[in-house]
Formats: C-alpha cells, sequence, structure tokens
C-alpha cells in the first residue's frame, strides 16, 4: 500500500497537477469549499423565505426546498449536465455543472437547518426587538440572524463534511477530485483494487473524521455558552408578532 | 385628563377562549396603574394588546390619542413610543449591555453612534449600572439583566413605559433593585402600565390598581383602599393566597 501512496500520492492530493488541472483532494476540498460557501448565502435567503408571512415567497421556495430534498444527488447532475448548457446557451466544464449541482443541493438542505435555527430562538427576542419598533428586516439582520447563524456553526459544519463526501459523484461526470483519482490509479495498477480503494477511503474517512471532531468541539462549547445564558420561562402565549 | 392609554370594549379571543371580555379603561398621561390578578386573568394579554404585541378582535384602543390597532398604522414608529419591559428581560445576548441600549436609537431614530452611546451611557448610570456597560447579558445577575431591558426601553424616550411581570423571574433578592428603578420613573411622572403582584411597589407609587379575572377588570381602587378592603370576593380571595405565600 505504501508504494501505491509513494507512487501516486502526488496524483491521489492534487491530480495532473502542474502538468494538467489541478485535480485529487485538493480539487474536492475546494469543491466543497466553494460549494458551501457559495450555498450558504443562498440557503439564508431561502430560509427567510420559508419563514416568510408572504405567500408569495413561502410557496415557491418551500416547493424548491422540497423538490430538491427529494431527488438524489446524481439525479439533479444529471439535470445540471444537460440543463445548464441549454439554459446559458454555450457548454460548461464539468466541475462548473458539479458546483450548480452541490450549490443548490446544499442551499435546499442548508436553508433547513437555517430555518430550524432561526425557528429555535427564544419568541421574546423577536418580540424584544420589534417592541423596540425594529422592522421586521432589521430584527433578522440584527437580532435573529446573528444569534442564530452563530448557534448553528456545528450543523453547518458537519454540512460542510456531507459536500466534501458528495463531491465523489463528480466521478460520474468526469470531474478530477479525489474519487476520480483513485480509479485513475486503479486504472493503471489493474490487480490491486482493493488496497487503492482503502486508501481512497482512509482519506474521505481521516479528512470527514477530523472535521467531525471539530464541529462536535464546537457544539459542546456553544452548550456550554448558551447554558450559561437566560433561562426561558414559558409565557401564557406564543402568538407570533 | 388627557387619557395616555384608553381601551375602549376590548375583546381577545384564543381560538374558542374568550381572554379579555370587553376591557374598558384608562390610564391618564403621568399616571401609574398597577395590574393583579390570578394567572390566567388576561392581564399579560391586555398588556401586550397596547403595542399589538397581541391582536385584538374587538374594541379599540388609543395610545396618545393614535388607534393602536387600526390597519396601515406605522407600528414600527408607534412601537418606539412605548417601553415595554418583559418578565424573562430578553436582552439580546449576542451584544453588550451598552449595545442592547444602542440598538434601537441608531436603527430606528438614525442616531449617529457617538449620540446613542452618550444617551446608553446616560441611561446605565441612571439604573445604576454605569460599570456594566461593557458586560454581556449572561455575565450579569437577573436583576441587573432586568435593569438594563429597563434602559433600553428607555432609550427611545418613550412617554408610556409597560411592564410585564418585571420581577416574577428574579430571585428575591434582586426584586428591590429592579422596583426601585421603577419607583424613581414612576416619581419622575413616567406613565406605567405595570403587571405586577408586588403590593409594596403598587402602596408606594401606584395611583390605581386594577384587579382582573376572567379576562375583566372586575375592581379598579387606589392601592390602600384596594388592599385594605378589596370588595370582589374573588379580589379577597386572591389577596389572601398572596399574603399566605
Amino acid at each position: 500500500m505504501l508504494d501505491i501512496l509513494k507512487t501516486y500520492g502526488t496524483l491521489l492530493l492534487v491530480g495532473s497537477y502542474p502538468n494538467g488541472p489541478i485535480g485529487g483532494l485538493v480539487l474536492t476540498l475546494v469543491l466543497a469549499v466553494l460549494g458551501v460557501s457559495l450555498a450558504f448565502p443562498l440557503s439564508v435567503g431561502l430560509a427567510l423565505c420559508r419563514i416568510s408571512p408572504y405567500t408569495a415567497l413561502r410557496v415557491p421556495s418551500t416547493v424548491i426546498v422540497y423538490c430538491v430534498r427529494g431527488v438524489p444527488l446524481i439525479m439533479l447532475v444529471f439535470w445540471s449536465y444537460f440543463m445548464v448548457p441549454v439554459l446559458i446557451g454555450r457548454p460548461v466544464s464539468a466541475f462548473t455543472t458539479l458546483l450548480v449541482t452541490l450549490v443548490i443541493y446544499q442551499a435546499a438542505y442548508m436553508s433547513e437547518i437555517v430555518r430550524a435555527g432561526i425557528e429555535a430562538l427564544p419568541l421574546g427576542q423577536v418580540e424584544a426587538a420589534r417592541s423596540l419598533g425594529l422592522s421586521y428586516s432589521q430584527t433578522m439582520r440584527d437580532v435573529v440572524l446573528p444569534q442564530s447563524l452563530f448557534n448553528m456553526l456545528p450543523s453547518l459544519l458537519s454540512q460542510f463534511v456531507s459536500t466534501i463526501k458528495e463531491t465523489s459523484i463528480g466521478y460520474v461526470i468526469s470531474v478530477q477530485e479525489l474519487t476520480f483519482s483513485a480509479s485513475q490509479v486503479n486504472a493503471s495498477l489493474l490487480v490491486r483494487p482493493f488496497e487503492v480503494y482503502l486508501i481512497l477511503s482512509l482519506t474521505y474517512f481521516i479528512v470527514c473524521l477530523s472535521l467531525t471532531q471539530a464541529a462536535h468541539f464546537l457544539e459542546r462549547r456553544l452548550v456550554a455558552r448558551r447554558s450559561t445564558s437566560h433561562h426561558t420561562v414559558p409565557h401564557e402565549s406564543y402568538d407570533p408578532v | 385628563m388627557n387619557p395616555m392609554i384608553r381601551f375602549n370594549k376590548i375583546d381577545k379571543w384564543y381560538g374558542n377562549y374568550h381572554a379579555l371580555v370587553g376591557v374598558t379603561a384608562q390610564i391618564a398621561a403621568g399616571e401609574v396603574v398597577v395590574v393583579c390578578g390570578p394567572s390566567g386573568s388576561g392581564k399579560s394579554t391586555l398588556i401586550r394588546t397596547v403595542n399589538r404585541l397581541e391582536e385584538i378582535q374587538g374594541g379599540t384602543i388609543s395610545v396618545d390619542g393614535k388607534d393602536v390597532h387600526r390597519a396601515g398604522i406605522d407600528l414600527n414608529r408607534f412601537r418606539s413610543g412605548i417601553g415595554f419591559v418583559f418578565q424573562n428581560f430578553n436582552l439580546f445576548p449576542h451584544l453588550s449591555a451598552l449595545d442592547n441600549i444602542m440598538l434601537a436609537p441608531m436603527k430606528v431614530s438614525g442616531k449617529s453612534a457617538t449620540d446613542a452611546h452618550k444617551l446608553a451611557m446616560a441611561l446605565l448610570d441612571r439604573v445604576g449600572l454605569a460599570g456594566k456597560a461593557n458586560a454581556y447579558p449572561q455575565q450579569l445577575s437577573g436583576g441587573q439583566q432586568q435593569r438594563v431591558a429597563i434602559a433600553r426601553a428607555l432609550a427611545m424616550e418613550p412617554p408610556v413605559m409597560l411592564f410585564d411581570e418585571p420581577t416574577s423571574a428574579l430571585d428575591p433578592e434582586m426584586i428591590g433593585e429592579v422596583l426601585q428603578v421603577m419607583k424613581t420613573l414612576a416619581r419622575d411622572g413616567m406613565t406605567m402600565m405595570c403587571v405586577t403582584h408586588e403590593m409594596g411597589f403598587a402602596r408606594e407609587v401606584a395611583h390605581r390598581v386594577w384587579f382582573m379575572d376572567r379576562g375583566k377588570i372586575i375592581e379598579e381602587a387606589h392601592p390602600e383602599t384596594f388592599f385594605a378592603s378589596p370588595q370582589h370576593p374573588r379580589a379577597k380571595a386572591f389577596l389572601s393566597d398572596l399574603r399566605t405565600h
């Protein structure tokens, strides 16, 4: 196994770079980082639409979230693979296709995290802000979102971990990420698939495990922080403002 | 006298439950009214209708002559003119005491950071917490949090302050410091509506006590009269319960 790493380590790490485009683990991480960071603002927007008092915002956003969450990721890959070029009128790279897919997919999932985070905040926070005369959007921007986004950092980090794993779907449209590189290695060695795919699995496992641990650590820190803050006493009514 | 708050035949329903039953009453400018009554009697609901945290199904409420529940009222502007203090303080935990107070003056009245800072410091000083300007809510005791919350409500310089059980969530030794701030406000001539069971406070500063039961104000009296000789049997029962606890 070590000899495979010695010979093909660079390929698994950076693909054919610097002689060709960047690939391997680095591309996997680039895709995950870009995917999550582009999906995040979209997910906040979707979440705000989902809890909006306006039907015109609530219904379409709910439909989008349910549709995206209701189909396998690979369906979305196919759709963007064939739809995006038609929509924008020119061919796009496999990388762009995969990125677009990941962004749409993650935006839908993360919007549910954001929505839950907003709804988990005590109603008193909104009532206090509105009582001071802050508008709905000021309340969201200055009171609700800063708190709920902070509280949901651990969930967002675990979403990043699943995105890392999801980038492997890029293999089917020949994005040269980690899984694609491993299969290239396998194709050139031919007779040692178990070792190659063990290396592949271990790489994902180590990266994801360390990030999951980081998320757990963050979560413990936040729970400790929250338990020192004010306690909530149930109020007579829970009517929204 | 000019009524600052006027309730006119207020009806409020939660589904089939008639929470407020034709409440009619008024509070004059500069008057301090204490609202008490058993839990579920509608006192919190009533105070929350004043700045429209609760909608009503019948009647009208006017504050300083403005119909609160009229459609199309500039609700944010209207609310900024009413200070509201909650049972659970509801300070913003991600902001320091100072920032909690500065938020509304900056966002709602468009004050500059310098002016808002000056105002917030003066208010913190007024509630005796000038030294805690940079503390976060979770670093403050309950009594201190509630005093910051009062300062925050005062930051919009409202002519009316509403207090919804401001001391109910506090440990006994912290109640005094909050009441002290409220007494000072009352003596300074603030119009106040307070849902509270603090009889000492009512005796000392309230002009009138309203006793509520089952969604109605069933007794309205001067505090001395009310506590010494309540008229209604339910008010008697309530007061004797309060004393034995």
